[in-house]
């Protein structure tokens, strides 16, 4: 061949500058990164703690049902229905309410209600007794998952922050729609950051409707032995010796973790710690709508409870009519004051969340496999160019620099993509030098079985790479196939392992077929009609 | 230099070794799966809490059993960590089982771990270098994504086999490559290593490996095939097994000493992965030539006794 063999040169050398800089950096003001900053290793090689998370979505469709019974039970009162129950009686359906006992009267009524604007996510199904029963569509539940999946990772993201851990990885994980992988490389401790990140758990205002209690039998027993449906049983946080106190809240929330805009710990005209806080506007017109039918001058005065990861924080009677911003006083220390403005800040998880995987690998172990790996490779590789060299000679260094290539672009490749390598990418990586030896392996003893057949230098390697090129790409699409997939399906390590193979394979074909040919047909372009190759 | 110039060694006449061998290999590992240490599943998919602790001095093991039982951990499984290379004695694993991470309370077993160790070990110092908490949910969740991408890129890469030779090619490649995991996991049972996600990307790396040994024998099995159509399958698949043996033991034997550099120096955190490889890499290179080729032999001479065809799966003509 030898033709048009400056271009070809011309071109491996463009690529081999392409990928240099995605090792170093692209050259700005004369400084180039180190390697040590292009390459993002992974956790299990640099150490950090790994946590995946599951956000129990499912409850935030049945808080959202639960406000909606509320609602709906509001605005049949107000369409001058009365008598019907509106409910939720399958826990195992949360996102369906049922409603029952409407009278007959007022049939017309009740479904100019439901079918009203504001009952729109629902499809409602009436049935000839006049019961109907209100689900929520499939498109609105996934939206509201796919919401609480997002708020949760935001909230999570501006807690991370607080810590000052450098590239946190915050981000949807697994084929669900309710995981969250977390990954703080450097950070060894994980029971601080599973305190920090449970601490932003669920936290809602709550009117109280009746209690203290000292025990749930007592509450039972104030209540005539049952609970109010719209009604739960909530525990106190029974911190710094107060006692477990009971209370009986309203089972709907007044305000969420969403509805802040902002919070502040300050402290009131006595000198006393307290959160001074901002609502977002609706939040605001609702807890108006609220305060104000409730405040300690008012027929009804009311209180208000505080609830943190389902336990009682505070209690506090209504003062005055809170509209968009107000005051949160009660007996906390002003370290507790600020966590909890911290918390109410930084917005409250709309959901709860529970851990499945946890995984810590301390600075020291992440460096001693890093330092024993990178010794390994480089001995093995060492070997192998060696080998190559003694085994054919001449050719050999055509091997080694395709090996050395290889590494470049793949290298370059990380860089360039911000990929991360891991172990499981080292295995591929092990692949990828083993298959790229393997391919000038095959091409070389083509070439040595064409010269033995009598043929010329120049016929035997146009030959040899003829016939191996073919097997070449056999195998690497073979393997490009199965990486995919694995890509595809895998999860993290074996992404991870998918993503160093397949690009690795793909600098093999380039290196092992172009650049090895372009070499060889550079040596016989200089060399005289005839005279020996050096394989 | 040359290794192998000309062999002329009769492999498909030594079918019943092979399979002699292979048998008494995959029963060994199958029996080991069933009857003995099972699948050694690592806390990566079976769920429960592993902490690796490095102590000053090397530990006494029952010291720290005892610590163990009297913080009120009685199933913990202490297993000192040991180097291919005999350092690194002075650390411990200490597992506990799945029921101790419940998807509720996470990291309790940490917790008491790590409460039972500071409670007992005041003289000499120690440090956590690692711990994993798997849930159960996560557990299984990691096994089944496993398998599942194990067996679809194993489907893709028989699909691609098909399209480029016959079916059949696909057949015995895919039965190697099973027949090389099987062996390999066998291995793991039988040394009670357990199968961590590492591994799992090693089992991966040798069914690529295995692939590219077979697919060459193959190739080139085509390729004479195509040249000439007089011989027998049986002499056509021995001499291509002869004619591509320099490069399988080149190949082979280099990658082998890449992966046995990694399992003598990589350390211990390495080591269940490089172990996967190196057994990979011997029993991957062995089934191209062992399993894989025979069974295309076989194939024809079933077909043959059927009465179907006397010509040969020739496969496609070899053109890209």
């Amino acid at each position: 061949m030898g033709k048009n063999l400056a271009g070809k040169s011309a071109f491996i050398v463009a690529v081999l500058v392409i990928f240099c800089f995605g090792i170093v950096g692209i050259p700005h003001g004369g400084l180039t990164q180190s390697i040590k900053d292009r390459i993002h290793l992974g956790l299990d090689l640099k150490g950090g703690t790994h946590l995946v998370l599951e956000v129990h979505v499912a409850e935030a469709v049945a808080s959202a049902t639960d406000r909606d019974v509320a609602r709906l039970e509001a605005d049949l009162q107000k369409a001058g229905v009365t008598g019907a129950t509106v409910g939720k009686t399958d826990p195992s359906r949360p996102q369906t309410i049922i409603v029952s006992g409407i009278p007959a009267a007022k049939l017309s009524d009740a479904r100019g209600v439901l079918q009203g604007s504001d009952y729109g996510n629902y499809d409602v199904v009436t049935t000839a007794d006049g019961n109907s029963t209100l689900t929520m569509k499939l498109g609105a539940v996934r939206d509201l998952e796919t919401r609480t999946l997002d708020t949760s990772i935001e909230t999570i993201r501006e807690r991370i922050d607080k810590l000052g851990v450098s590239e946190p990885v915050i981000q949807k994980y697994g084929l669900g729609e309710n995981q969250i992988l977390v990954e703080l490389p450097g950070v060894d401790d994980p029971a601080r950051v599973e305190e920090i990140i449970q601490s932003t758990a669920k936290l809602s205002i709550h009117a109280v409707t009746g209690g203290p209690y000292e025990t749930d039998q007592s509450a039972l027993a104030a209540n005539n032995g049952i609970i109010p449906p719209d009604s739960m049983l909530v525990h106190g946080t029974g911190s710094a010796g107060a006692p477990d106190q009971i209370w009986l809240l309203k089972r709907v929330s007044e305000v969420e973790g969403t509805d802040f805009r902002d919070a502040q710990p300050g402290q009131d005209q006595n000198g006393r710690p307290n959160i001074r806080f901002n609502l977002t506007t609706e939040a605001g017109n609702r807890f108006y709508n609220y305060t104000q039918a409730h405040t300690a001058s008012s027929a009804t005065p009311g209180s208000m409870a505080i609830v943190l990861d389902n336990k009682v924080r505070e209690v506090a009677g209504i003062q005055s009519a809170i509209r968009d911003s107000g005051e949160i006083t009660g007996a906390f220390t002003q370290q507790q004051a600020n966590d909890l403005s911290l918390m109410l800040r930084t917005g409250a998880l709309p959901a709860s969340i529970s851990y499945l995987e946890t995984r810590t690998v301390g600075p020291s172990l992440g460096a001693a496999s890093i330092h024993q790996g990178i010794v390994a490779a480089i001995a093995g590789m060492l070997a192998v160019m060696i080998f190559m060299l003694i085994y054919y000679r001449g050719a050999g260094i055509n091997a080694d620099l395709a090996l050395i290539l290889n590494l470049v672009i793949l290298l370059g490749f990380m860089g360039y993509t911000g990929s991360t390598l891991t172990l499981p990418g080292i295995a591929g990586v092990i692949l990828t030098i083993g298959m790229g030896v393997d391919s000038n392996v095959l091409i070389f003893e083509r070439i040595r079985e064409e010269l033995r057949a009598g043929k010329t230098a120049a016929a035997a390697v146009q030959q040899g790479f003829a016939h191996a090129w073919v097997t070449i790409i056999d195998t690497h699409v073979t393997t490009i196939v199965s990486a995919m997939i694995l890509f595809l399906f895998g999860s993290g390590p074996v992404r991870g392992f998918a993503i160093t193979l397949a690009f690795g394979l793909f600098a093999n074909l380039f290196t092992a077929v172009l650049v090895s040919r372009v070499i060889f047909d550079a040596i016989l372009q200089k060399k005289e009609r005839g005279a020996a190759l050096s394989i | 230099m040359e290794l192998f110039r000309t062999t002329n060694i009769d492999w498909l006449g030594k079918k019943w070794f092979f399979l002699g061998f292979s048998l008494i290999f995959s029963v060994l590992g199958v029996l080991s799966i069933l009857f003995w240490h099972h699948i050694p599943l690592g806390v990566d998919f079976k769920g429960g809490t592993q902490v690796r602790v490095a102590f000053d001095k090397a530990p006494n093991e029952d010291h720290i059993r005892q610590a163990m039982d009297r913080a009120g951990v009685h199933d913990a499984r202490i297993q000192r960590v040991s180097d291919p290379s005999g350092h690194a004695a002075n650390k411990v694993i200490i597992a506990l089982p799945e029921s101790t991470a419940t998807d509720q309370s996470h990291d309790a077993g940490r917790q008491s771990v790590e409460s039972a160790l500071n409670a007992n070990y005041h003289d000499s110092r120690f440090t956590v270098e690692q711990v994993e908490i798997v849930g159960p949910t996560a557990g299984k969740q990691l096994q089944k994504q496993a398998w599942l991408a194990t067996l679809y890129s194993l489907i893709g890469m028989l699909i691609y086999l098909w399209f480029r030779f016959e079916l059949i090619y696909g057949v015995a490649a895919v039965v190697a490559v099973f027949h090389d995991t099987l062996i390999t996991v066998g291995a793991f049972s039988l040394t009670n290593q357990e199968i961590t996600l590492t591994v799992i990307a090693a089992i991966l790396t040798l069914i690529g490996y295995s692939m590219n040994d077979t697919i060459v024998v193959f190739d080139r099995i085509r390729e004479n095939l195509a040249l000439s159509r007089r011989e027998s399958l049986h002499d056509v698949v021995n001499r291509s097994i002869n004619q591509t043996l320099s490069r399988t033991v080149i190949s082979s034997g280099l990658t082998f000493l890449t992966v046995l550099s990694l399992y003598l120096f990589g350390g211990e955190v390495l080591h269940g992965f490089s172990f996967a490889l190196v057994v990979g890499i011997l029993i991957g290179t062995y089934s191209s030539i062992a399993v894989a080729a025979p069974m295309l032999v076989a194939y024809q001479d079933w077909r043959v006794s059927k009465g179907k065809s006397v010509t040969l799966p020739a496969g496609k003509r070899a053109k890209v």
